[in-house]
């Protein structure tokens, strides 16, 4: 079944187009990923999808209900869930505060200690650091927090908006183990990376953007075989 | 005379800092500098003023609900004037130039239906008796607006810090996107904050009022250059910088009154917004953070 169908996809800036229609599909428990250069359009992609920007046309149907246009805050309450690019933790708020707001839209007390006490003993790191404000944590515990934060949310989908972007190459292989372990839980994962060969291991599924098209797109292993994303983005 | 001069500034700062409160908090969560803000300190003072003169409310009542009724019409004016300008991610000008005209028509509007004279709580509802502590005279007036600012400005501290609607509120003051992909109502939590801050600054009206007992359309105008004054030397954005800033600025004013000469008391507050924006541009208590308080 498909968590996520977006169809003719097409967001504006003023006069810029910066989405020229694009179609993407995600399957229930798949994990995908959407590459491409700087300035492809690929964090417009994840605004609209979040609600961050209000798309010029197309469809966003997530679990069967067009989304396209919603506020963010109802976007997240259908449990659509962002990392967003450079992480947004609330610096001056503690780990826990921050932890606290991805659940925000949780009333009953008991089932938000329930998802914290899961994100903790999974990154340990933050409950060590529980009190401090998420500002004096470094990139990459902040990257963990931002995904805590998300996971907090219970997502039904994780958008992750370039998870490894600024991380020393030690902790983006910790970033991508991540989410090779979300992906063994059977978390659906919309992935957008500019680190292709990584996203391109651990997805099912991928899609190239270019200058707001996609230009290719494919099971993840013949989009990583393809002479072009080899040249263009594997470094081959 | 010294102790009485203190205890007249304390009780005018207080005023001050409770006025300036409600500005900062709109300007750290919601990021506009909203002129008509002003315009909810002569509401709550006019409010105030027509529930015990014409409907002879006692002041326990009609002070808050002056507050509370200057809070709503503050959702309706902020809502119909910043929302739109937000939605279109309008500069920070814009929204300085639309408030200012809206608030230049208020006043006006204000001024024709009201008249431009000054008008005053009948006697009975200030409550003229005075206690007296240690040589130092206290009105009942300034009993009331002392209790109610210390009333006022713990309960936002306590919101702020105490509450899961607090936590929202600093969140969405630090990064609005990442508060609404939270699931945070962005929209309905700045009408909130248009309504606590339209209700801080109707009551800073009510207790203006009657500490000096004129009442008039303008009197939200002088107050504004206050309120600017206290929210940039203490931070903008500054909860806990606002209250000390406020109640400097009523004790700086009182004892210029008081010990050089009267007319000079602005001239004194201006020169010290001067000096510390010059020393201190970021205020001062430096960084400019509402969720620091």
């Amino acid at each position: 079944m498909s968590s996520l169908i977006v169809e003719g996809l097409a967001v504006s800036y003023g006069r810029t187009e910066a989405l020229k229609g694009i179609d993407l599909r995600v399957e229930e428990g798949q994990v995908v990923c959407l590459i491409g250069a700087n300035g492809a359009g690929k964090t417009t992609a994840m605004r609209a999808l979040s609600g961050l920007v209000s798309p010029r046309a197309g469809r966003i149907v997530f679990d069967g209900a067009d989304i396209a246009g919603l506020r963010p805050h109802r976007i997240a309450g259908l449990g659509l869930r962002q990392v967003p690019e450079g992480r947004q933790v609330f610096a001056e708020l503690t780990v826990a505060e921050n932890l606290a707001l991805g659940a925000w839209l949780v009333t009953d007390p008991a089932e938000t200690a329930r998802r914290r006490d899961r994100v903790l003993a999974r990154f340990p790191r933050l409950a060590e650091r529980a009190h401090q404000v998420a500002g004096s944590l470094s990139g990459g515990e902040q990257q963990m927090l931002a995904f805590g934060r998300a996971l907090m949310g219970a997502p039904r989908l994780l958008l992750l908006d370039e998870p490894s972007m600024g991380l020393a190459p030690i902790l983006v292989d910790e970033i991508f183990a991540i989410i090779s372990a979300l992906k063994a839980e059977g978390t659906t994962i919309l992935l957008v990376e500019q680190n292709a060969s990584a996203a391109l291991e651990v997805a099912d599924h991928a899609y190239v953007l270019e200058t707001g098209r996609i230009v290719l797109e494919g099971p993840a292993a013949d989009v990583a075989s393809n002479p072009k994303v080899v040249a263009a983005y594997l470094g081959g | 005379m010294l102790g009485q001069q203190l205890a007249n500034g304390l009780i005018l700062g207080a005023t001050y800092a409770l006025f300036a409160l409600g500005f900062t908090l709109m300007f750290g969560v919601i990021r506009v500098i909203n002129l008509v803000y002003g315009f909810y300190f002569t509401a709550g003072a006019f409010i105030a003023l027509y529930l015990t003169r014409n409907l002879g409310w006692p002041m326990a009542v009609a002070f808050p609900a002056a507050a509370i009724a200057s809070g709503v019409m503050a959702i309706g004016i902020d809502g119909l004037l910043l929302t739109r300008l937000r939605r279109v991610g309008a500069p920070e000008l814009a929204s300085l130039m639309v408030t200012l005209g809206a608030v230049l028509a208020l006043y006006a509007t204000a001024t024709a239906l009201l008249g431009p004279d000054i008008k005053r709580f009948p006697a009975s509802v200030i409550g003229a008796e005075a206690m007296e502590f240690a040589a130092i005279r206290i009105t009942q007036a300034q009993v009331l607006i002392l209790l109610a600012t210390i009333v006022l400005v713990g309960g936002l501290l306590a919101l702020m810090h105490g509450t899961r609607l607090g936590l929202a509120l600093r969140a969405m003051a630090e990064n609005p996107d990442a508060a609404g992909l939270m699931g945070i109502d962005t929209i309905r939590l700045a009408a909130l904050v248009s309504f606590i801050s339209g209700a801080l600054a109707g009551a800073g009206g009510v207790l203006i009022g009657l500490n000096f007992n004129a009442i008039q359309p303008y009197m939200g105008e002088a107050m504004m250059l206050r309120g600017f004054v206290v929210i940039i030397v203490g931070g903008l954005g500054d909860i806990r910088g606002a209250l000390i800033a406020g109640l400097l600025l009523g004790i700086v004013e009182v004892l210029t009154a008081g010990y050089i000469a009267s007319g000079l008391k602005e001239a004194v507050a201006f020169a010290i917004l001067v000096a510390v924006l010059w020393s201190r541009p970021a205020g001062l208590f430096g960084r400019a953070v509402t969720r620091r308080a």
